[in-house]
């Protein structure tokens, strides 16, 4: 035993101090600093990418929830209403008056700027119809001062917020040099002024020529109730196809085909979705284009395989032991899993249903397919059951649309539009993340 | 040793509960129980001895059908409960397992409150009119699980919230709580700790007075403290069954001698 120890230094057990690493050691210790290395360049590069995303955004869209209001306050006596009546052009007439106001307005504030009827029409359209339909259905304002809020033209919009300057306009039809005159005055006035966007958020769409005009409200609509269908069909079939599969189900062949069948149903791309859309439901049952219904059904069958993935993997989560408890006192397979399974897998279930319609919300291309790209002028369906049938978009659509679209007003919009978009995929997915951890259960 | 004689002679009823005969089950291709037949006495504890995996558990899952939550599995033989074949097509299983209730290895209350625990077989079953009867029910159930005195005031607190012996004990009561006839015990004190054992044997003892308890246990000496029959599992068969002291102290087959001296298992 003494031989033994003593020799010990000899025979490879050398004493070597814990002080200091040995070659062995230092390769290890750095191959592990390099890979802590290798992963915060990963996260820093993908958040960077983030960052620029989310500043582009953000700069980009931001200017779509302003826009350029000219308010003048305008007063109309009942027989200015009477004279301007029984002209020939009425609107006009309207449009005069309203002219005379403004000049009288900046004399009174000592700007001389000359501006003809032409110049009024190209900053703010043609304002004599909306004088005219706004004292029709007010009559009682007549005789007191009203506050009309314009909305200025796109290009008198975009000269505001630097997308058109002096040096790069061309006279056209829609602005010319001359008008910006007229702008700096109405500026200095304080008559013109940038506003809160609010018909951006509950407007509906424009025509191509009116990118000041276009509003997200109406495919916010159209998304409302797709969403609803899709809910109210994929959550259900959903969860009984998952129960059952999960357990009820034999397990052979059959089943197992059916499970890979879903999984693949997953991957499968959204545009052959839309195809299938508008072969079945519009060529073959004739349900109505463009209309939420037909939007709902499709995204319904996209959304399925990921609620049935996780409602079956949250499933899986609850304890055999659970089931056992249930079976063993008796109660039946149904009543095992109605009263002590699915409460356990509710939380599970309602996070991947969340995250299927945010999914399904942000979905384009299987909207595109079924003619999801309704132009809605004005107003919205009249009446709930409407809202299903009646043609609409959809936010995402409606993106797309207006990202496609010639005019560089658009161009704003389009970045709005993914803000807004974007702040509901973002609330969705907060509300998914509160009920997991709310009802998470531990046992 | 004493504790062993003193069962025997408080054996008093000979009435055959369960009459198992000629019993095979197999797992898919594995012949997992081969021709066991026992006789399971009313008013009795009847243990179930054997190395793991010898079948005792599967053995016990077939009194009660439990086995028919696993698909592979298949029973062939006779399973008599008061004459009447369990293993009939005209057998309802949930019928069955509310008169043959069953406690599990791992304790597995219900995540809700102990009264729910307890509340939910005779829910289900309709054993209560009314709140008061349930409550009733419920108290009584407790009461014979042992557990009572712990939990009366705090009858709503979770049920998983109790330490690993009174969850076991809160599970006897569920399964009770239902008015079985068999009680049927999957090692139901292999997760405890002694002071917990020794709380679950005394209950064990004290419900040999109202029910047929079967107990499937690694234990040798809990096999000999708590029943007055043993049947000794070995590789699928049944070695021996007797009276629990003749098992210990005097047995016919050398497996068993082998088994409980040390040698196997």
């Amino acid at each position: 035993m003494t031989d033994a120890s003593m020799q010990s230094p000899e025979t490879g057990h050398r004493s070597v101090s814990l002080t200091v690493a040995d070659a062995h050691t230092k390769k290890r210790a750095n191959a592990e600093k390099r890979f802590r290395a290798y992963g915060i360049v990963a996260i820093a590069t993908g958040l960077f990418f983030l960052i620029v995303l989310f500043a582009s955004i953000l700069s980009q869209g931001i200017p779509a929830f302003q826009r350029t209001v000219v308010s003048v306050d305008f007063t109309l006596s009942a027989a200015q209403r009477d004279e301007a009546e029984s002209t020939l052009f009425k609107t006009k007439a309207y449009s005069n008056l309203f002219i005379a106001q403004l000049s009288k307005e900046l004399e009174d504030q000592g700007i001389s700027v000359d501006f003809d009827e032409a110049a009024i029409e190209r900053l703010l359209g043609k304002i004599g119809g909306t004088i005219r339909t706004y004292y029709a259905d007010n009559p009682g304002k007549l005789g007191d001062p009203v506050k009309f809020d314009l909305a200025a033209s796109s290009r008198v919009d975009g000269y505001f917020k630097g997308r058109v300057s002096r040096d790069t306009l061309q006279d056209s039809r829609f602005l010319q040099l001359s008008d910006l005159d007229l702008v700096d005055a109405l500026k200095q006035a304080g008559i013109i002024k940038q506003a809160f966007n609010w018909p951006f958020i509950t407007g509906a769409d424009s025509g191509v020529d009116n990118p000041g005009g276009a509003g997200i409200g109406a495919s916010v609509i159209g998304s409302f109730f797709m969403m609803l269908v899709v809910l109210g069909l994929s959550l259900p079939i959903g969860v009984a196809a998952s129960i059952y599969l999960e357990e009820f189900a034999p397990q052979n062949r059959f089943t197992d085909l059916i499970e890979v069948n879903i999984s693949n149903l997953a991957a499968v791309p959204s545009i052959v979705f839309g195809i299938l859309g508008l072969a079945v439901f519009i060529q073959f049952m004739h349900l109505p284009q463009s209309a939420p219904l037909v939007g709902g059904l499709v995204l319904t069958l996209m959304t399925l395989p990921t609620i049935i993935i996780s409602t079956r993997a949250s499933l899986k989560a609850v304890p055999p032991s659970i089931r056992d408890a249930a079976l063993g006192v008796g109660a039946s397979k149904m009543q095992a899993v109605f009263h002590h399974v699915l409460p356990l897998a509710a939380p599970g279930i309602l996070t991947g249903t969340i995250i299927g319609l945010a999914q399904a919300l942000g979905e384009t291309a299987p909207l595109l397919l079924i003619g999801m790209v309704g132009f809605v002028a004005r107003g919205y369906p009249d009446g709930f059951l409407a809202g299903f049938t009646e043609p609409n978009s959809a936010m995402p659509a409606q993106i797309y649309t207006w990202a496609a679209r010639a005019d560089v007003g658009f161009y704003e919009k389009a970045w709005g539009g993914i803000i807004i978009l974007l702040m509901f995929l973002l609330t969705m997915n907060i509300i998914a993340i509160i009920l997991r951890r709310r009802f998470e259960r531990r046992w | 040793m004493n504790d062993m004689t003193r069962v025997e002679r408080t054996v008093n009823s000979k009435d055959i509960k369960i009459n198992a005969k000629k019993v095979q089950v197999y797992y898919g291709d594995t012949h997992a129980i081969k021709d066991v037949s026992v006789e399971i006495e009313d008013k009795t504890v009847t243990a179930f001895i054997g190395p793991s995996g010898c079948g005792k558990s599967t053995f016990l899952r077939c009194l009660n059908r439990m086995n028919d939550t696993i698909d592979i599995c298949r029973v062939e033989g006779d399973i008599l409960l008061d004459g009447e074949d369990i293993y009939d097509k005209r057998v309802d299983p949930v019928q069955l397992r509310a008169k043959v209730g069953m406690v599990f290895q791992k304790p597995n209350p219900f995540p809700k409150s102990i009264y729910d625990n307890v509340a939910y077989g005779p829910r289900i079953h309709g054993l209560a009119k009314n709140k008061a009867e349930l409550d009733e029910i419920v108290e009584k159930s407790l009461r014979r699980g042992a557990i009572w005195d712990e939990v009366k005031d705090r009858l709503d607190a979770p049920g998983t919230g109790l330490s690993g012996g009174q969850q076991q004990r809160l599970c006897i009561a569920r399964a009770v709580a239902t008015e079985p006839e068999v009680l049927l015990m999957d090692e139901p004190c292999s997760a405890l700790d002694p002071i917990a054992t020794a709380q679950v044997e005394e209950l064990i003892d004290e419900l040999r007075s109202r029910y047929s308890v079967v107990i499937v246990t690694h234990s040798m000496q809990q096999a000999a403290r708590v029943s007055q029959k043993t049947a000794f599992f070995h590789l699928g068969n049944l070695v021996e069954f007797g009276e629990t002291g003749q098992i210990f102290t005097n047995p016919v087959d050398p497996r068993t001698e082998s088994y409980i001296t040390g040698r196997i298992g």
